[in-house]
C-alpha cells in the first residue's frame, strides 16, 4: 500500500522538470536587470560625488556635474504632476462615481485605453503642434510638462479609478442611506479610502515620467544651457536627454560620465518605486475591512 | 403585548397599486399595503418574491439602478415619496435602512454614530450626548463606552450590526427598514439583535425582511407573505402562523417550498 507506481514516478519527474523550467525562465528574467545594475554601479559609481550632483557640466559637457539636468527633471516632473493629478483624479471620480453605464462612458473608457497605447514620440509631436506652436508656449518647461502630463493621464486615471472602485460598495450604500449626497459620500468616505491607491499610482507615474526622453526632446528640453530655468517658460536641461546627449552626441566624453548619469537616473526611479511600495504597505497595514 | 402608542389605524407606510419593473421583468404586482405605525412588520416569502425589492423601494434606494421603473405610490407618513417635489435626502433621513451584512464605515465608533448627524446638522455642541443616547438605545453603550475612538470595523458582527442601527437614530427616522439583519450573525448575535429590534418597536416603525420563519414569528407583530411579486397575505403574525388564510401561505410556512 502507498508505494509509488510507475505512473506516479513518471508524473513526479515531469513535475520536477517543469518546476525547473519555470525557475530557469524567472532567473533569465532577472539576469538583465542585475547586469544593468552592476555595470552601472561598477562603471558609473566612481564618478558619483556631491560635486557631480551639484555642479554644472564643463569643458563642452565632457567633465563637470549634472546639476542643471537633475534640477530640470525635477521641474518637468513636478509641473507635469500638477496638471495630470488633479485632472486625472477628477476624471476618475467622474467615471467611477457618477458616469452612467452608457455608450458615451464606454467611448470615454476606450479613448483612455487608446491614449495609453499612443507611442511617446507621437505624444511629442502632438506636444509640439499643440503647446509649442498652437498655444504659443514655445519650447519650454510648460510645453514639455504638459506633453508629459497628457502622456501620463491615462495611467493616473486608470489607477485612480481602480482604487476608487476597490472601496466596498457597502460603504457608499451606508452613506446614501443616511441621506448623504453623492459628493458627501465621495469626500468623506470614498476618497479617504482610495487615496493610498491613487498615490501609489501617482508615484509610479512619476518614476516613469522621470525617464521619458522623446516627449520632452522637441518641446522643452535643451542640449545644454549655461543657466538654470527661471520660470516655466524657459527651456531646461533634463537627465534623460542629457544621458542621450553625452552618450551619443558629444565627442570626447570619458566613458564613466554617461554611466554616472544613467546611475543617477535609475537611482531616482528606483527610489521613487520603493517609496511607492513602502507607502502602499504602510497604508494597507492601516486599513482593514 | 403591543406597546404601540398610536391607535391601530395610523399607518406609517401606505402603498397604492405599486408596480415595479426591472427592465422588462415585473418584480412587483399591484402591491397594496398598510403598515401600521410603531409596529414590527416582517416580510416573508421565497427568494425572488419581491420582498427585498419592496423594502428597497420604500427609501428609493432601488432607483440607483437605472433600469428600475415604478408605478403607483408609496406614502411614508402620509406623503408619497415618489412625488416629484419630494427631496430624496429627506426621504432617506426619514427612512433608515439596515443591511444584510453589517456595513460600518472604516472610521471610529463615535464617528460612525455621528456620521449622519454631521451630514444634516451644523451644531457640534451635543455630540457626546448624541453618541451616548444612540449607543444606549442599541444596548451597546456599556460595551464600547471606553473605546469610542476605536475603529468600528474591529467590533464583532453582532456589535457592528447594532452600531449600524444606532447610527441611524441621531438622524431621527420614523421608519427602519431591515433587509435580513441577522443573516450574517451567529445564533447568539441573532438573538441579541432580535431583542434590540423588539426594544425599538413603538418608537419606530420597523419593516424587516427575513428568510427565517422562526424569526418572523418571534420578532414581529404583523407579517406579510409575498409570492412572485404579489402580496398573498397580511395579518397579525400569530394569526398567520397559526391559522393562515391562504393555502400558499400555509404551504410556505410548513416548508413545502421556498
Amino acid at each position: 500500500m502507498f508505494e509509488a507506481t510507475a505512473l506516479n514516478r513518471r508524473n513526479d519527474r515531469t513535475q520536477a522538470l517543469f518546476r525547473m523550467l519555470f525557475l530557469l525562465m524567472t532567473l533569465v528574467l532577472i539576469v538583465p536587470v542585475l547586469i544593468i545594475l552592476t555595470t552601472l554601479i561598477v562603471k558609473g559609481g566612481p564618478v558619483l560625488s556631491v560635486d557631480f550632483l551639484f555642479t554644472s557640466p564643463t569643458d563642452g559637457m565632457t567633465a563637470g556635474g549634472i546639476f542643471p539636468a537633475l534640477f530640470g527633471t525635477i521641474w518637468l516632473v513636478a509641473v507635469a504632476l500638477l496638471v495630470s493629478v488633479p485632472l486625472g483624479v477628477a476624471a476618475a471620480i467622474y467615471l467611477s462615481e457618477y458616469a452612467p453605464d452608457n455608450w458615451m462612458t464606454r467611448v470615454i473608457n476606450l479613448a483612455i485605453i487608446n491614449l495609453a497605447g499612443v507611442p511617446s514620440i507621437v505624444h511629442a509631436l502632438f506636444g509640439v503642434g499643440a503647446f509649442v506652436i498652437f498655444f504659443g508656449f514655445g519650447t519650454s518647461i510648460l510645453s514639455a510638462s504638459l506633453t508629459l502630463a497628457i502622456m501620463t493621464l491615462p495611467v493616473v486615471i486608470v489607477a485612480s479609478r481602480e482604487s476608487l472602485q476597490a472601496v466596498p460598495h457597502a460603504f457608499r450604500e451606508a452613506c446614501w442611506n443616511m441621506g448623504a449626497t453623492r459628493w458627501q459620500t465621495i469626500r468623506k468616505v470614498v476618497l479617504p479610502n482610495a487615496v493610498s491607491g491613487i498615490l501609489t499610482g501617482v508615484i509610479l507615474e512619476v518614476s516613469r515620467t522621470t525617464g521619458e526622453t522623446a516627449p520632452i526632446m522637441f518641446t522643452g528640453a535643451a542640449f545644454f544651457l549655461p543657466f538654470l530655468p527661471q520660470s516655466v517658460f524657459d527651456q531646461t536641461m533634463a537627465l534623460s536627454l542629457h544621458l542621450f546627449v553625452v552618450s551619443t552626441q558629444v565627442p570626447g566624453v570619458p566613458e564613466a560620465l554617461p554611466y554616472g548619469v544613467a546611475l543617477v537616473l535609475i537611482a531616482m526611479v528606483l527610489l521613487m518605486n520603493s517609496v511607492s511600495i513602502a507607502f502602499r504597505m504602510y497604508l494597507r497595514g492601516k486599513k482593514k475591512w | 403585548m403591543s406597546k404601540s402608542p398610536q391607535s391601530a389605524v395610523d399607518f406609517a407606510i401606505h402603498t397604492r397599486a405599486l408596480n415595479l419593473w426591472y427592465g422588462s421583468f415585473q418584480a412587483l404586482f399591484d402591491v397594496n399595503l398598510d403598515i401600521k405605525q410603531g409596529m414590527i412588520t416582517s416580510l416573508i416569502g421565497p427568494s425572488g418574491c419581491g420582498k427585498s425589492t419592496f423594502l428597497r423601494s420604500v427609501n428609493r434606494i432601488n432607483e440607483r439602478l437605472g433600469y428600475a421603473r415604478i408605478e403607483g405610490a408609496i406614502e411614508v407618513m402620509k406623503r408619497n415619496v415618489y412625488d416629484p417635489e419630494v427631496e430624496l435626502i429627506q426621504v432617506r433621513k426619514q427612512v433608515g435602512m439596515v443591511f444584510q451584512r453589517p456595513n460600518p464605515l472604516p472610521i471610529s465608533i463615535r464617528d460612525n454614530i455621528l456620521f449622519g448627524h454631521r451630514l444634516h446638522s451644523k451644531s457640534k455642541g451635543d455630540e457626546d450626548d448624541i453618541v451616548e443616547e444612540a449607543l444606549r438605545k442599541v444596548l451597546l453603550w456599556d460595551k464600547v463606552k471606553d473605546r469610542l475612538k476605536d475603529k468600528a470595523t474591529g467590533l464583532s458582527l453582532e456589535e457592528q450590526q447594532k452600531l449600524c442601527i444606532a447610527r441611524l437614530l441621531p438622524v431621527k427616522p420614523s421608519v427602519l427598514l431591515m433587509d435580513e439583519p441577522c443573516s450574517a450573525l451567529d445564533p447568539k448575535g441573532t438573538e441579541a439583535v432580535e431583542e434590540l429590534i423588539w426594544e425599538l418597536r413603538g418608537e419606530y416603525t420597523i419593516l424587516i425582511v427575513t428568510h427565517n420563519m422562526a424569526q418572523a414569528r418571534r420578532a414581529s407583530e404583523e407579517c406579510i407573505f409575498m409570492l412572485m411579486g404579489k402580496v398573498i397575505e397580511h395579518s397579525a403574525t400569530e394569526e398567520m402562523f397559526v391559522t393562515p388564510a391562504q393555502a400558499e401561505t400555509a404551504d410556505y410556512i410548513e416548508g413545502r417550498y421556498g
